[in-house]
């Protein structure tokens, strides 16, 4: 897509000099974050390198210690209760464990944001449960099913259709592909992908699945020493970091990047971004 | 058609149906996002339920046209019958609804309860083949955790003493205030509304004899009981029916371990323990609640309120209530352990497990109590 010019788009979201600690210990030290719009960014490091706590701090679910935080513009901070509610609805989240509310079905569950913010008839709550159900493959059937006579697969997909069903413009994405078998998880790519290109949406996503790396992701941002190193694929390739020439030279990353390439690589379809390296 | 002029007519309605015949135009206009659903849909119904020909859906005055209210429009189009066609610059997801629509098997019809006396019956039926089950269970619960302390005797480290220990101290040491508290002021209540009605017949000294027997044959154990029941019976239920839904009981099976040897087990015994040390401790402050009262409002003193108490004691009087400690704890301790492991699926299950478990374990201890009062009373204990 065309997200690739540079610095004149403003980025969607914007994160700069974010401090996060837990007592002692520093998770981010001066984090500094841009996420351009229709781009699906790539969140990786190591375990312990505060991932879903950067992801938290975003989501307002934890305030940092220091350090601001942008989406569209407007500062996490300062933002009135009617527009924390408007920001709410822009975006979507999915949970690494699914995080489907157990006692409500599937469509229910779907339905739950749309109950809340946009309430309508039973007859066009129903629809809107089957489109998002259909828009992610599952079966309408599979409505009426609780969390727990969920696959792993499906669980992911139901999740995707509730962070969906508000119709926003803005996806977080809280390792996706975890669990899944290779198919499953290949599928969800190629998903996320037609998703991505339909629905003209911005995808943050954190995950440890080179695969969906390579295939997805336009740009990635890897968190090494409580920063982010953020650059596309080809540029993380090139760097000399110790962290990463691991992390993307491994013998898992080499095969991974061999099956990209062979695909195309990433979803614009056209090589590197142009965007150069921050931090 | 007359109705279409005159929506084309209000201002700014979503929708507008003109032409007549083969030919029909309908224009979108306003708020097409997901906000305007509600009034969307209002006019959806206002659309006829065929139509013939071919329908232009035209989308330049649509705003902001959300794919939510698009796909409504697109499925109460492709009722219609008319070939639809769509122009005015159509979003570009239409493509993608369009495809959905197509791949669309129809609704399945939902399944009617039936409510006839057969219906009824067979309900009826099933809850009582149901509640067999569920006896069956229980009886098979205690059966295992009788096993369980069985096998212990030639394997003492089935008994998992630490485990034991953080509950002693869980469900009896960090309980003492409480049950403190509540057993002094209730002593108290008695002692003052008994001192009401016998200082009518100067009989004001027998107000001791109504604090000792009510507390240590009675209130001091139901007391601790019912508070009890309520604290631990709910932990013990909460906390193992947790672990069933983090599949925590899953991997201890796996492991080759049993949850009843490592969960149920312990706390049980705790209880079993904890339970008469508790009482003791009721009975203490509710004598103690008693002499306050009577000496404050009754102006007796305390030799002569001890002199009194050794007086209506019999051999029988804190027997009779400690004995029933034991009793209550293991009913308090089965029930909670019990309905913690049958929670499955869902949070909903858990708190609904919960508090069957405490709700039902009040009812078995003062159901206890009940039959206790009859049975020492036969055998005049």
């Amino acid at each position: 897509m065309d997200s690739a010019v540079a610095a004149d788009v403003a980025p969607v979201i914007r994160v700069r000099g974010l401090v996060n600690r837990f007592g002692s210990q520093t998770v981010h030290d001066g984090l500094d974050l841009d996420v351009l719009p229709h781009e699906i960014f790539g969140i990786v490091g190591g375990s312990g390198t505060g991932k879903t706590v950067l992801l938290r701090s975003i989501l307002g679910l934890r305030v940092p210690q220091a350090g601001s935080v942008e989406i569209n513009g407007k500062d996490l901070r300062n933002l009135t209760q009617p527009e924390r509610s408007r920001l709410v609805q822009s975006y979507g989240v999915t949970f690494q464990n699914g995080a489907l509310i157990s006692s409500l079905s599937v469509a229910q569950n779907i339905q739950l944001p749309l109950r809340e913010y946009h309430p309508a008839s039973e007859e066009i709550l129903d629809e809107l449960a089957e489109l998002n159900l259909a828009m992610v493959g599952l079966a309408a059937e599979d409505g009426a099913k609780f969390p727990s006579q969920l696959s792993g697969g499906m669980i992911k997909r139901a999740a995707l259709a509730r962070a969906l069903s508000l119709e926003p413009t803005l996806l977080f994405l809280d390792e996706p592909t975890a669990g899944l078998d290779p198919i499953s998880a290949a599928a969800f790519d190629e998903l996320l992908l037609y998703l991505h290109s339909q629905l003209r949406l911005t995808v943050v996503m954190i995950t440890h699945d080179l695969d969906t790396l390579f295939r997805t992701c336009s740009r990635v941002g890897v968190i090494v020493d409580g920063r982010m190193i953020t650059d596309s694929l080809d540029g993380l390739l090139e760097n000399q970091n110790p962290w990463i020439r691991e992390y993307f030279h491994g013998p898992r990353a080499r095969a991974a990047a061999h099956a990209g390439e062979s695909n195309g690589q990433g979803p614009n379809g056209q090589g590197p971004n142009g965007q150069g390296p921050n931090g | 058609m007359a109705r279409g002029d005159e929506h084309s007519r209000t201002i700014e309605s979503p929708l507008a149906l003109q032409g007549a015949g083969e030919d029909w135009r309908l224009n979108l206009a306003g708020d097409w996002s997901l906000a305007g659903m509600a009034q969307i849909e209002v006019q959806l119904r206002t659309l006829p339920a065929a139509l013939r020909g071919t329908l232009v859906c035209d989308w330049s005055e649509a705003k902001t046209p959300g794919i939510g209210t698009a796909w409504a429009l697109l499925l109460k189009l492709s009722g219609l019958g008319a070939k639809v066609s769509h122009t005015g610059n159509p979003p570009h997801f239409l493509q993608l609804l369009l495809k959905l629509t197509a791949d669309r098997h129809a609704a399945q019809a939902a399944p009617t309860t039936d409510h006839s006396i057969e219906a009824s019956v067979g309900h009826l039926g099933r809850w009582a083949v149901l509640q067999g089950t569920h006896a069956r269970g229980v009886l098979d619960f205690f059966g295992r955790m009788v096993t369980v302390l069985g096998q212990a005797f030639a394997r003492p480290r089935a008994l998992r003493v630490s485990s034991l220990a953080r509950h002693i101290y869980e469900t009896g040491i960090t309980a003492i205030p409480i049950v403190s508290l509540i057993a002094f002021l209730i002593s108290v209540i008695v002692a003052y509304l008994g001192a009401q009605q016998l200082s009518r017949f100067g009989a004001d000294i027998f107000v001791v004899d109504l604090v000792t027997i009510a507390v240590l044959r009675e209130m001091g154990v139901l007391l601790t009981a019912i508070i009890v029941a309520g604290r631990s019976g709910s932990a013990f239920a909460a906390e193992i029916g947790v672990m069933q839904l983090n599949e925590e009981t899953d991997a201890l099976r796996a492991m080759g371990m049993n949850p009843i040897e490592l969960l149920v087990v312990p706390r049980v015994l705790a209880l079993v323990i904890a339970m008469p040390c508790l009482t003791v401790i009721a009975d203490a402050m509710g004598l103690a609640g008693g002499g306050l009262l009577s000496l404050l409002n009754l102006h007796i003193p305390l030799p002569q309120f001890t002199f009194r108490l050794r007086e209506s004691i019999s051999s029988t009087t804190f027997w009779a209530g400690l004995i029933k400690a034991p009793v209550f704890a293991l009913l308090i301790a089965m029930v909670g352990t019990y309905r913690g492991m049958q929670v499955r699926d869902s949070a909903r299950e858990l708190g609904r497990l919960t508090t069957v478990a405490v709700v039902q374990s009040i009812f078995l201890v003062i159901l206890a109590d009940a039959l206790f009062a009859v049975l020492f009373v036969q055998i005049q204990f």
